[in-house]
Formats: structure tokens, sequence, C-alpha cells
């Protein structure tokens, strides 16, 4: 751990993010597939983090079971101070609510809501009022260059422009770390060029970043690159910013 | 907390509702229409019954209305050709029921005939009813104008009448009546006073057939009250009717009607028993017809009650069928958003947090169906009122009933998308095109 945040020379904190000798493998009939095997990963607070590897390596498994949309078969992961390997439905919905903030290839917006409403759901199922929300989701969607379109429904934007909805979506209730998947993957050169300025931004001030990517010129700017292969981290790679 | 979740969970429901309008607008379609059939169903019944029962109600409820009846060929002629038929109530009826039966408070010999009323030029067909003076206290028949017949009318058989409403409309038109003379069958009537319209009075098979066969007059003529005396004096007894098949037939016949009244609605049935025994005893056919109001208003309540089972169950099935459509949209509605609740779940959404939204938007459907539904079940019974003539009674019950199975439909139908889309992987439905 020490040696870790020794080799980052960026401003890093405490782990936020443990998993210990997780495995994730499903059943098909009488064989068992396994996707994940021994991942053993600490991820440090204000990290810039690209996950790596091929097609079939485990990369949307491993971001599903960061994203705890999923839970590990084996093993311990914990986010934050809490073992979320063995929480239940309800309290994994609301750990995705308040410590993960989503970024998706596909933007995943809501197509009746506007900008400003988007970006309130996760505040909404959290619970928050109304007009604190509101406010809040005006704030970031100001911060993401998007203050004239606050009344915009999705299909009236263009992909950079949902894309940028959908990191003030992720922004929207603090969490403890970002997890985009192919954040620039829908995008022309120049749309992903905003959004990985915007990702930078966001980690110089001091967010904690997990993107999930096949894209070289990403991984050039996370600070740690994790390739996995067959479900192992076959190699991490720290960077000098 | 509470409130605020609320109202957000509306605003999204009617959102998504409105981007989808026409489907939503055409799912809401069945639960209108059968939300309104149901309201204007029983509003029609409840009508029709209650209009049932008020007339019988009119009647008298303590009132035991005894008629003549025409016997049947077989009763009547006895196996023989009769040129002089005689049966029905008579005078002697009336005076035993008098002396009797101890609970009768009032007994009412009346006599009708249908015959053609003239004044100056115009000419109608009217009812004549030859009475006694005391009719008006067991009749729903109000003086309106001037008097009712009275006891020195009856004893010098004075040539004096009361007419009703429709007379004086149909005869009279912007004429004043009282004072006037009118001309029935060569006599000359003055008109001491005006009534109100005689109810419809629930006839005999028989005497309606009579009524049909004397193109005369018929159900609905209107009233001329002469005193029974009277009508005895110069009307006669006899009747004549001359028929291809027979020939002459002459008829006899002392009283259309008596009307026995008691005192308590507890003496109702035995004294119908002891008015059916004196008839009996005394009538070798049965030439009489005994109509007790009372047992008829019950008879009314039980075929409204079985009306209302019928065409409630009716309104149920269609309200059933629109349920069935509403489940079937909200089924393709969830499939249609799987990706919208995987991303509902991935930014924090629980189980119960789609349950309600899903739940919401059926229960949003159901209910501007219902509510539009109870416009259009109010407008339905107040056209056919308008329109057919026909009475109808929106009761609050109904209106209630009817919202209450809205939502009622809204929950049983909404429930299985729901949870269908409560419990989807989220994994699964972020991968959904």
């Amino acid at each position: 751990m020490t040696q870790l945040r020794e080799n980052l020379n960026a401003k890093t904190g405490d782990p936020i993010l443990v998993m210990k000798d997780l495995g994730k493998s499903y059943q098909l009939g009488s064989h068992e597939l396994k996707v994940l095997r021994n991942i053993n990963l600490t991820i440090l607070e204000g990290e810039y983090v690209a996950i790596m590897g091929p097609s079939g390596s485990g990369k949307s498994t491993l971001l599903n079971m960061i994203g705890c949309l999923d839970r590990p078969s084996t093993g311990d992961y914990f986010l934050g101070d809490q073992n979320v390997a063995t929480l239940e439905d309800d309290d994994l919905s609301r750990i995705r609510g308040e410590r993960i903030g989503f970024v998706f290839q596909s933007f995943n917006l809501i197509q009746q809501l506007n900008v400003v409403e988007n970006i309130e759901i996760p505040m909404y199922y959290q619970g928050r009022a109304e007009h604190e929300s509101k406010s809040r989701a005006i704030e970031l969607a100001t911060m993401v260059g998007l203050n004239e379109r606050l009344d915009h429904r999705p299909f009236e934007l263009s992909g950079g422009q949902q894309q940028r909805v959908a990191i003030a979506r992720a922004l929207s209730n603090d969490p403890l770390i970002i997890l985009a998947d192919e954040p620039t993957g829908n995008l022309d050169s120049s749309s992903g060029s905003d959004i990985l300025e915007i990702l930078d931004r966001l980690h110089s001030e001091g967010k904690t970043l997990i993107v999930v990517t096949h894209d070289e010129h990403i991984a050039t700017k996370a600070q740690r690159v994790i390739r996995l292969f067959d479900g192992y981290i076959d190699k991490e790679e720290i960077k000098q910013r | 907390m509470f409130a605020f979740r609320l109202k957000r969970t509306i605003k999204l429901g009617v959102k998504s509702l409105w981007m989808h309008r026409l489907r939503s607008i055409l799912t809401a379609l069945g639960m209108i229409f059968g939300v309104s059939s149901v309201i204007a169903m029983l509003a029609i019944g409840e009508g029709a019954s209650q209009d049932a029962q008020d007339k019988i109600a009119l009647l008298g409820s303590n009132n035991i209305i005894v008629k003549t009846v025409k016997p049947t060929e077989d009763q009547s002629s006895m196996g023989q050709q009769q040129t002089l038929q005689e049966y029905g109530l008579t005078y002697d009826d009336a005076e035993r029921f008098r002396n009797a039966i101890p609970d009768v408070q009032i007994i009412v010999p009346n006599r009708r005939l249908l015959q053609q009323a003239a004044y100056r030029r115009r000419r109608i067909s009217i009812e004549v009813i030859g009475t006694v003076p005391w009719f008006p206290e067991i009749s729903p028949v109000k003086l309106k104008y001037g008097r009712f017949l009275s006891g020195t009318d009856m004893h010098y058989k004075q040539g004096v009448c009361v007419i009703d409403e429709k007379v004086v409309k149909d005869l009279f038109a912007f004429d004043d009546p009282l004072g006037q003379d009118v001309k029935i069958q060569g006599d000359y009537y003055r008109v001491v006073g005006i009534s109100s319209e005689q109810s419809a009075t629930p006839d005999s098979a028989a005497m309606q057939k009579d009524k049909a066969k004397n193109k005369k007059g018929g159900a609905n003529a209107g009233g001329v009250y002469i005193p029974l005396t009277t009508v005895k004096n110069r009307f006669g007894e006899m009747t004549m009717q001359i028929s291809a098949g027979s020939g002459r037939t002459m008829e006899r016949v002392e009283l259309q009607e008596i009307i026995v009244q008691v005192n308590e609605l507890e003496q109702l049935l035995d004294t119908r028993q002891s008015v059916q025994t004196l008839l009996a005893r005394f009538h070798k056919k049965t030439d009489y017809e005994i109509i007790v109001p009372y047992e008829l208003m019950r008879q009314a309540k039980d075929f409204q009650r079985i009306f209302t089972i019928v065409l409630g169950s009716i309104a149920a099935i269609s309200l059933l069928v629109g349920g069935i459509g509403i489940m079937n949209i909200m089924m393709a509605t969830v499939s249609e958003r799987t990706r919208e609740i995987g991303i509902r779940r991935a930014l924090g959404a629980k189980k119960r947090d789609i349950v309600i939204q899903f739940l919401s938007e059926t229960l949003l459907l159901t209910l501007s169906g219902g509510l539009l539904g109870i416009v259009l079940g109010v407008g339905i019974p107040f056209a056919v009122t308008r329109f057919g003539q026909t009475r109808t009674i929106i009761t609050p019950e109904s209106l209630i009933l009817a919202f209450g199975i809205s939502v009622a439909v809204g929950i049983t139908f909404g429930l299985y998308p729901a949870y269908r889309a409560a419990n989807m992987d989220p994994i699964e439905s972020l991968r959904h095109e």
C-alpha cells in the first residue's frame, strides 16, 4: 500500500476500494465458467485508474462488481469502510446511489426527461428535497457547460453534450468513485477530447476515477493502468504524470 | 419527504404517459367505457326501479285494489252460448267488505267507462270514473281547483263532474273549464273541480285487452269523475258488444273496482285473505283480481336487485376487459423501457422505487380513465332522461363504486407488470437495446 502511494506522485489519499481474492463465476449447466479469478485490487482516494484488456478478459464483469451491480462469487469487496460483497439488493441500490457515479458509453439518459431532470435522478432516489436537487442539478449542468440547455431533452443534444449530462449526473451525489465505461466510445474525436478534459479536471479536483476502456489514448491520461487477461489482473502499470 | 416523492412520481408518470399519448388515451378508453357503463347502467336501473316503485306507491301502500276481470270463455259460457254475460264486482261485495272485515278503514267502489266527451266543437276520448266523494282520500289524484264530488251530488245524482288536467288541456285549451258543461253520451255535466292527472294503475291483462278493443278510449285517456249514483242512473250497467263470430253480446258489470284501505300495514295480508275468502264464497267464477301495491313494490325491489346484479356483472366484465388491456399495455411498456429500468437501478433506485413508478403510471391511467368515465357516465343518464324520456337516478354510491373499481383495477392489473419491471436484472437491463 505504502509502495503504491509512493509510486503515485499525484495527490492520493486512503484506500477507498479494496478487493481481496475476488472471483466471479457462472454456472452453465454442469460447467462452471470463471469470469474473474483472484482479483486483488486497491484504489486510493483521488486516483485515476484505467482498466484495459481484450474482449472476454472480464472488464465488464469487474466494472459491474466495482459498480455494485453484481455480487462476487468469492472474496471480499470493501467500498469505503463497508464490505459490499454480502449486501442485500436494497442496500446495494443505496450504495450505488451514494458512492458510485456511472458514466456509460451510450450515455444512458432517460429520453422523456430534460437535462436538469436527468441530472436529478440519483438525488431523487437518495431522497433529497426537490429545490435542493434542482439547484444542484443546475449548478452541475453549468459546470459541464450546458447552462443554455437546461430544458432540452436528450434527443435535442449532441453526443458530446449528452455525455456531459451523464457526467453531471454521475457527480450529483458527490460519489466516492466516478466509474466510466468507454466514455468516449460513441463520440467523435473532438467531443471525446472535451469529455477527457472534463474527466481530467475532475481528477485534478480530487475525484477518484475508474475508466474501463480499449482506448490507449485514455490510458495515457490515467495514473495507473490495470490490464486484465482471461479474468486475471495480468499487469499493473503506474505512470508518472 | 413522502409528499415530495409522491409529487415527483406523479410528475414522472404523467411525462412517461404523455410520451406515448395516443397509446395512453387508447388504453384509458377501456376504463372510460367500463366506468361510464357501470354508472349509466346503475343509473338507468335505479331510475326504472324507482319509477316503478313510485307508481306503485301512488296506488297506496295500505290499499288493496280489487278489479273486475272478464272471466275466460269456458267459465263465462259454461259450455253454452249466452247473450247476456253478468260478471264482476257488485255493490253487495263492497257492502260485504265493509261489514265483514274489521280492519277496513275506507272502501271506494268505482265504475270505469270509456266514453267520448264534447265541449263546443271539440270531442275527445275520456274515461268516466263513477266514484264516491271520499275517493281523493285514498287516491293519488289531488284536487287542484274547485271542489270534489260531494255527498249531496251523490244523493241527488247530480250531473256534475271533476275533470283532470289532461281533459282540461285536450278539451278546453285556453277556456276556464270551471262552471262549463261537458257533454258525455247525450247528457251534460257541469265541471265543479279540476284534479291532477290519474296515475296509470296496473290494470289486469283482460282489462287492457278491453281497452285496446275499444277505440274510443285508452289507458292514457283523461279522467272525468262523476258521482257513482249518477253513473249508475245515466249509463246503466249494461254494455253491448257486436262481434262477427258470436253476434250481439250484452254485458252487465256493476263495479270495475273496489279499493279497500287498511289502518296498519300489518293488517294488509290478513285483510287480503279476508277479501279473497269473501269473493271466493260469493263469486262462482273468477271474475275479479286482487292487487296489493305493497306486494308489487316488494316484487319491484326484488326485480331491481336482480336487474342491478345483471347490469353490474355486464359492466364488471367490461371493466375486466379494460383492466386486461391496461395490463397488456403496461407489460409492453415495461419491456420497451427495460433500459430505463436498468439506468434507474444503476443510479440508486430500489426495487420498491421501480414498483411504485410503474404502479403509479397504471394508476394514473386507470384513475384518469375512471374520472373521465364518471363524467361520461353522468352524461349518459342525463342524455337518456333528456332524449329518451326515461327516468334515471345517479346515486353517490355508484360514483364511489366506479371510482373504487378504477383504483382496484389499476392496482390489480398494474402490480404484475410493476413487479416484473422491479425484478429485472440491472446488468441485463442496461445491455437491452
